[in-house]
Order: structure tokens, then C-alpha cells, then sequence
């Protein structure tokens, strides 16, 4: 099957070439035949590289050692679920996994798109055929094929790293991945639309679901890694601004942006250079993910071995920037708006000081992300950028960004009168600061906190608005009951609704963020039956007592369990386990250091997170850590919401359009309403 | 997101600092142990039994000292670098990752420093004196490490005012033309063509 799996990556080689040439070629000289052969690549390409991932898959189950990649990342005992995810866990895997999920998408993107917009298909064909090609050249001629053989077969493999064997990296990686990757198909249309000059709104109707897919697996990719951050490093936190999550959030920033400013486009005929860059962007910005994590150009507990496969990505980084800004240059005659600003008391200004502020986070982390090789490269000094620097600059700029997502829905298109104004900010801005007033009354003082929460108010409550007016306005309209409206509200206006239902998530996301502001930890060593107590910030006492350490052998590891007790007040809430793990090989060999599995409790208002550090001298005598991080359950909450209205907005339907002119009659009235 | 920034904040109280780092220092020293460094809820419980296989739960660790829970040490470590390559503050390095060589040396360093009467800045000053800035979780605020706080806000703020003035521009702009383009556009609309728009209107609403 390994033999078969290299032979994959070679024909997959020619079959990318081939498809990139003829689709170019074809497109530019209207060949017919060319445009064919190049969408039959495509197709061929995803079979080859489908069967690629097929071979290595079966020589992880069947456990061939003598295949360098499978000794390095899986081993006999190691549960299956796990050995899945071997696939991607290390370099030369995930290279393939990149490559063959692209082909997917490159298939599916010629299968969906819809008859109107196929005029672009051998361009996006071509476009995705070249990038999938650069993927399997790095495999191939970069060190990296995941088939490549050992000299000898090893008796076991070393397994997955303890670290990896969570159900939490079996699915956040991919979801990653199918982010950055899903940002190729936009990317490829915007060549295309580039390449061939039909430069209307019709290639951004085309992407529509394409960008709000990749921007959703982002952010549940984002939200899985915070997740896995948490429950397994046992640092205690979720984010820790290391470069490799930076590397994440950086297109998350621009593609969110990009789905603001791409409404102005559709609605107004503007920005069409902007949205244009702002897709480029993304692109290169999980390319440069890419290269960030695997070049060891800047050290990360994420990254990936070094290797070489750095300088490929960088030259791929470099000359795609410079091809893809070269033809936007040239085509920037042809993307001339069609209308200007009216006024800057309208969402169309609002959504343009959005993108300023998404954009300028996105330029503020890759500039921090950066900084320690600028500043060797400038100054000759090394420095270090860790998330005191970081939450220095983008705390304030994220809190900006809220107070943002509050106004913009507030304000109409084109102009808002000030009666309007007055009418859309009087119950949001009497929220905010009630809940500002609760906070300094309740004896808050930390400036951030504050802001967040009082804005949180301010964004909640405009959501709260646009919702009832909404409901409000159809039950009137059509005598439909208040759930009956409610549903029929989101589902006649998806992207609207939907929208709003991700700035909920976003408000619940901020929110949790400013509860770590009030995080408590202490140490204690402990004997069995001893105990230490620690505060809340809700002000009652939790009381932790050691029961004593339990040992013993599970599927792929040898473990060490700690008990302790939990009381609040003095009640009895239940019990939790922390563990030291020794992972080993099929032979009972150790193959990793110890890791440490975390105890959790978590409730609505906070978490309790207990970590055994070690033992004294091999006895039962434990060292603890105790830490109660406030509203961590919101973070999840407000991921799920995220992800939840995410769904709806890109969710297919939303009746006949008869019915929906029909249905949005209301709309037309809360237009006349306003103005 | 939030972590971090309290960083310096605790070290007010200096008596009380001092003190702290005193005991802390002694407290290394089991003759000097103070009876309440660990809280015991059982006094009168035996010594805790051995473990069946101690290999399998890491590396022995010495027991927690009141250093180890003191804020202000706390605070000195979170503005350090821990410097075994994790990229992680000397704090977080050592309550985390147990097997890391480097960090409990660099905790027993801080606590020494400050046990010698050492204020918190000073104790940081010597770790870049004797390491560099790259020893700091965040760069200081000054030369070129200003680019780095300062830039992204002025970018931000220099392109919004340039938009808040090109925005003003355009509206003053088309609002004579919208003015113009109303009488235009108003007059040649028959009576015919208004009652067929209101029937359309009356249809969508229906």
C-alpha cells in the first residue's frame, strides 16, 4: 500500500501540473478541450491524493514500522481513535492531509458552483491545481514524504505525543486545517475574476459560501484549540498569544473583516479593491500559518519538527504575494466603486471603521508575532513578545472593536437622521451604562474588565433590540405568533439574524475573557487527609482535601491518580481526579516524559482546575495546584453561539423568493419607519 | 486574554513584602520551617505511605514553600522568560510543565534575590543584566520596542482620521448631486407610473 501511497504523490505531481497548465491555457485561449481536460485533472488529482491518505492510513492500522512516518507517530497500543489522527499529527502527514483536503475542495468547488458562475471554474481549477502541486513538490522533493522507508523495522513505535492523544486534537487540527485550506477556493475565484477581468459582484456571490465555510471552521478551530489549551497543558488558561495561534487568528481577523466589507460591495457597489486585498490577504496569511509552524523560524510549543520544508513555503510565500499583487495592480483601473460615502453616520462607514479596526489587530499580531526577528534584525537584540505585550496593545483595540459591533447594526445604510440616532442608541447606551454603574457600585476597579462588561451590555442589548423590533414588526405584519415570528425572523433573513447571533457569541466570548481577570491560584503539598483552602472571587471558600494516590496500568500508560475532595462552605461538592501519566510502548518501555492530566470542575460561574504536580520523595505526600478561573464555561458557550449563528447565516434555502420579497415587506416598513 | 496585566501590581506593601520573602527564604530550610506553611487539617496524621512504582509519577519535587504562593514572587516571575525553550513565564513554566530543569532554578534564584532585600524591579534588572531583554515577557517600552506597542494604534488611528476625512468629503460632495439628481429623477414620473409602483408596493405587502 506504501508503494502505492508514493506512486499517488508522483501522478498526483503531474496530474497538478498538467491541470494548472491546461485550465490557464484553456481559460486565456478559450479552448473547450483544455478547459475539460483541466476540470478531469482536477477530479483525477483528488483521486490520487485520496488514495495517498488511504495507504498511509492503512499502514498506521496496520501498524508498518518500517514506514518512517508510522514509527514516529503511532504505536501498537495506542488507541485507534488516536491512530486516525496520527495522520496529521506530524509534518509529512499533515502535508499530505493539506494536499488532499485541498483536492477536495478543488472537486467539490467544480461540482457546486452554480451555471452563472462557471466562467471562472478553469481559472479556480487551475489556481487550486497549482497550489495543490506546491504541497506535493514539498512532499516530494522537500524531505518530507510521509512513505519514505526505514533502513530497519522497529519493534513498536514511539506512539503520539501524550499531549496529542486528546479527544480534543482529533478534531481541533482538522478543523484548522479546513479553515486555512477552504480560504484557497475564495482566493482562486478572486484570481479569477483577476485573470479574467469580470470583476462585478459576481465572483463574490460565488465565494459567499465558500468564505463563511472556512471562516466557520476557523473559528471552531480556534475555539476546539482554546478548548484542548485548557484541559490538557494544564496551564490554566486557554490563550497564550503563541505564534502558532497567532498564525490562526491572523486570516480569522481578515476574512471576518471581509465578510463585513463584502456587504458594502453587494449593496453599494464599494470597496471592491479593498475586498479584493482583504482576500488575497487571507490567503497568504494561512500560507504564512503554514510556513510559521513549520519552519521553526520562530519557536512555538506547536510547532512542528525543523526542517527545510521552511524555505519552500517562504519562496511559495513570495512568489505568490508578488504574482497575486502584481495582477491586482494591473487590474486596479477595472475595480472603480460605483458609488461613494454619503455620510459618516452610516453602516457603511461603520463597517469600514470595523475593517480598519480588524485589520489593524491582524497588523498589530503579526507585527508582535514578528517582532523578536525584527528587532534582531534592527537592533541586534533579542526579544521576547508574550502575552503581557501582547494583551498590552490588542486588549484596547479588541474592546474598540466591540463597541463597534454594538454601533454598526444601530446605524442605517447610506445616512442616519439624529431622531433615528436617538430612537436606535437609547435603550444599548442606557444598558451599558447601568451595567457600568452595577460594576463601580459592586466596588470593580480593573479598567478592562469593566470596559468589556459594560460594552458587552451595550452590543447584548442592540442584539436584544434588533431581535424584538424584528419579531415585534412581523407579528404585526402577518399576526404570527412571537415564536412563530421569531423563527420565521432568522429564517427569511439569515444572514442578518445570523450575523447577530455570532455578535451574542462574540459579546459571551469578551465577557469570559474579562472573568480571567479574576483568577486565584495557590500550591499546597499535602498529605492524605490534609487539606488547603482557597477563596473564590464570589467570595465563598472552596476547601480541597487530599484522599490519597492511586496507581495503575491502563491501555497505553501507566498512571498515577490523585483524589481530593472538594467542599465549598463547608459542603461536600464531589471529588476530583488529577493524574501524572507514563506513557509506554507495547513493550511497558516509556516513550515520553510524564504529562499531567488535569481535574476540572466546571459550573456556569467558575472553574475549579487542580493539577497534580508531583509527589515528594515517592510517597503519597502531594503537590498541588489549585487555581478557580471565573467564567471559562462561557468561553465554550460563546464559541458554540459563534459557531451557531455562523451556521445560519450560510445555511442554503430560506424559501422561494417570492415569498421572501412577500416576508420581508415588513423590512420595508422599518425602513419607512426610520428615515 | 486578561492575564498578565496585573503584573507589579502587588509589590505595595513592602514591609509586608519583605517580610514574606524572609520567611519564604527560611522556610527552604526545614529547621526553620514555619508550623503553618502547610495548612494540616489531620495534624496528628502518620507519615504518607510510599508509592508502589514512584518512577511512574515523574520526578520527586520538593514541597511547596509559602515562597511558592507569595504574590509578589509570583508577580517577578510572570515578567521573566523561562528560559528552557518552552517560551513560557518562569511561573507558568514551573506550576506547569514539572520536568522542565530550568525554571525551579530560576524560582530559587528569585526567591534568593529577594530574600537578600532585592526590590522587584532590581531583581528583574539583574536577570537582564545578566541575560538581556530577552529575558522580559515584554519588551520595555522604549527605542525600538516602541514600534511594537505604538504602531499598530497610530496605523489605526492615523488611517481613521484619513477615512473621516475622505468620508466628509464624499458627503459634501453627493449631496449636491443627490439634490440635482432628486429634481431630475422626480419630475419625469407620470401618474401612470406612480400608481403602478403603488400597486407593486400594495402586492409585496399583501
Amino acid at each position: 500500500m506504501t508503494l502505492l501511497g508514493g506512486l499517488a504523490l508522483w501522478v498526483a505531481c503531474l496530474l497538478g501540473v498538467w491541470g494548472a497548465l491546461t485550465g490557464l491555457l484553456g481559460a486565456s485561449r478559450g479552448r473547450a478541450d483544455l478547459i475539460a481536460s483541466s476540470r478531469h485533472a482536477v477530479f483525477a488529482l483528488c483521486g490520487t491524493l485520496l488514495i495517498a491518505v488511504l495507504a498511509l492510513q492503512v499502514a498506521l492500522f496496520r501498524h508498518d514500522f518500517n514506514v518512517e512516518y508510522v514509527a514516529a507517530y503511532s504505536s501498537r497500543n495506542m488507541p485507534t481513535f488516536y491512530t486516525w489522527s496520527a495522520l496529521y499529527a506530524g509534518q509529512k502527514g499533515s502535508l499530505l492531509f493539506w494536499a488532499a483536503v485541498l483536492s477536495v475542495f478543488a472537486a467539490v468547488a467544480q461540482v457546486v458552483t452554480a451555471p452563472r458562475h462557471r466562467v471562472y471554474l478553469p481559472y479556480v481549477g487551475a489556481i487550486t491545481c497549482l497550489v495543490a502541486t506546491f504541497f506535493v513538490v514539498v512532499m516530494l522533493f522537500g524531505g518530507a514524504n510521509p512513505f519514505e522507508r526505514l533502513p530497519y523495522t522497529p519493534l513498536d513505535g514511539r506512539g503520539l505525543n501524550p499531549q496529542l492523544q486528546n479527544p480534543g486534537m482529533v478534531f481541533h487540527p482538522p478543523m484548522l486545517y479546513l479553515g486555512y485550506i477552504s480560504i484557497t477556493i475564495p482566493f482562486a475565484f478572486a484570481m479569477a475574476a483577476l485573470l479574467s477581468r469580470r470583476l462585478d459582484v459576481d465572483w463574490l456571490v460565488a465565494i459567499r459560501k465558500w468564505t463563511l465555510l472556512s471562516w466557520l471552521f476557523l473559528s471552531v478551530g480556534i475555539c476546539l484549540g482554546m478548548w484542548w489549551a485548557y484541559v490538557e497543558l494544564g496551564w490554566g488558561g486557554y490563550w497564550a498569544w503563541d505564534p502558532v495561534e497567532n498564525a490562526s487568528f491572523l486570516p480569522w481577523l481578515t476574512m471576518t473583516a471581509f465578510l463585513h466589507s463584502v456587504m458594502i460591495q453587494e449593496k453599494r457597489g464599494m470597496l471592491k479593491k479593498w475586498n479584493l486585498l482583504l482576500i488575497i490577504g487571507s490567503w497568504l496569511l494561512s500560507i504564512f500559518g503554514t510556513f510559521l509552524t513549520r519552519s521553526g523560524v520562530i519557536s512555538s510549543v506547536h510547532s512542528f519538527t525543523q526542517s527545510n520544508v521552511g524555505y519552500f513555503f517562504l519562496a511559495f510565500l513570495v512568489i505568490a504575494g508578488t504574482l497575486s499583487f502584481w495582477l491586482y495592480a494591473r487590474r486596479l483601473p477595472d475595480l472603480t466603486a460605483e458609488s461613494t460615502l454619503e455620510s459618516i453616520v452610516s453602516r457603511e462607514a461603520s463597517f469600514l471603521f470595523n475593517n480598519l479596526l480588524f485589520v489593524g489587530i491582524a497588523f498589530s499580531v503579526l507585527l508582535g508575532t514578528l517582532f523578536p526577528i525584527l528587532s534582531e534584525l534592527v537592533t541586534g537584540t533579542k526579544v521576547t513578545m508574550g502575552p503581557p505585550a501582547f494583551n498590552r496593545v490588542n486588549i484596547p483595540l479588541g474592546l474598540a472593536l466591540l463597541l463597534l459591533t454594538g454601533i454598526g447594526p444601530l446605524i442605517a445604510w447610506r445616512r442616519s437622521s439624529l431622531p433615528n440616532l436617538r430612537r436606535q442608541f437609547a435603550v444599548p447606551v442606557t444598558s451599558g451604562v447601568l451595567a457600568l454603574l452595577v460594576l463601580l457600585v459592586a466596588g470593580m476597579r480593573d479598567p478592562f474588565p469593566i470596559a468589556a462588561i459594560a460594552l458587552g451590555a451595550f452590543v447584548f442589548a442592540t442584539v436584544v433590540q434588533e431581535f424584538v423590533r424584528g419579531v415585534v414588526a412581523r407579528h404585526r405584519q402577518y399576526g404570527e405568533g412571537w415564536w412563530l415570528a421569531f423563527g420565521r425572523l432568522i429564517a427569511r433573513n439569515r444572514r442578518r439574524y445570523g450575523g447577530y447571533i455570532v455578535h451574542l457569541g462574540i459579546v459571551i466570548l469578551f465577557i469570559a475573557f474579562a472573568g480571567m481577570a479574576f483568577k486565584t491560584e495557590t500550591e499546597a503539598t499535602l498529605r492524605p487527609g490534609e487539606s488547603a483552602t482557597l477563596k473564590s472571587p464570589y467570595g465563598w471558600t472552596y476547601t480541597f482535601t487530599h484522599l490519597g494516590i492511586s496507581q495503575y496500568d491502563a491501555l497505553n500508560r501507566q498512571v498515577t491518580a490523585a483524589t481530593v475532595e472538594v467542599a465549598r462552605d463547608g459542603r461536600n461538592i464531589g471529588r476530583l481526579i488529577t493524574e501524572k501519566r507514563q506513557h509506554v510502548d507495547s513493550r511497558g518501555q516509556p516513550t515520553f516524559q510524564p504529562s499531567t492530566e488535569v481535574g476540572i470542575r466546571s459550573d456556569l460561574r467558575e472553574d475549579l482546575y487542580i493539577v497534580l504536580a508531583g509527589v515528594v520523595n515517592g510517597t503519597e505526600q502531594a503537590v498541588y495546584r489549585f487555581t478557580i478561573n471565573p467564567l471559562v464555561w462561557w468561553v465554550w458557550y460563546g464559541g458554540l453561539i459563534v459557531a451557531l449563528g455562523g451556521l445560519v447565516v450560510m445555511w442554503p434555502g430560506g424559501g422561494a423568493p417570492a415569498v421572501r420579497r412577500a416576508q420581508a415587506g415588513y423590512a420595508v416598513k422599518l425602513v419607512a419607519e426610520r428615515s | 486574554m486578561l492575564e498578565g496585566r496585573k503584573v507589579g501590581k502587588d509589590i505595595s506593601g513592602r514591609r509586608e513584602f519583605l517580610g514574606t520573602v524572609t520567611l519564604s527564604v527560611l522556610s527552604i530550610i526545614p529547621s526553620f520551617q514555619p508550623s503553618h506553611a502547610v495548612q494540616d487539617s489531620l495534624p496528628d496524621s502518620g507519615p504518607a505511605g510510599k508509592l508502589w512504582d514512584p518512577a511512574r509519577a515523574g520526578p520527586s519535587i520538593p514541597p511547596t514553600t509559602a515562597g511558592d504562593n507569595n504574590a509578589a514572587i509570583q508577580a517577578i516571575e510572570k515578567r521573566l522568560k523561562c528560559t528552557c525553550g518552552c517560551g513560557l513565564d518562569v511561573y507558568t513554566c514551573r506550576t506547569t510543565d514539572f520536568t522542565c530543569p530550568v525554571s525551579p532554578g530560576l524560582h530559587r534564584k528569585v526567591m534568593a534575590m529577594a530574600g537578600a532585600g532585592m526590590s522587584g524591579e532590581q531583581i528583574i534588572a539583574d536577570f537582564v543584566r545578566e541575560n538581556g531583554v530577552v529575558m522580559l515577557m515584554a519588551p520595555p517600552a522604549r527605542g525600538f520596542n516602541l514600534t511594537a506597542y505604538l504602531l499598530p494604534g497610530l496605523a489605526i488611528v492615523g488611517t481613521g482620521a484619513a477615512l473621516v476625512f475622505a468620508i466628509l468629503r464624499w458627503a459634501r460632495r453627493s449631496r449636491p448631486a443627490e439634490a440635482t439628481a432628486g429634481v431630475t429623477s422626480a419630475a419625469p414620473a407620470t401618474a401612470a407610473e406612480l400608481d403602478q409602483l403603488r400597486h407593486e408596493l400594495d402586492s409585496i405587502d399583501a
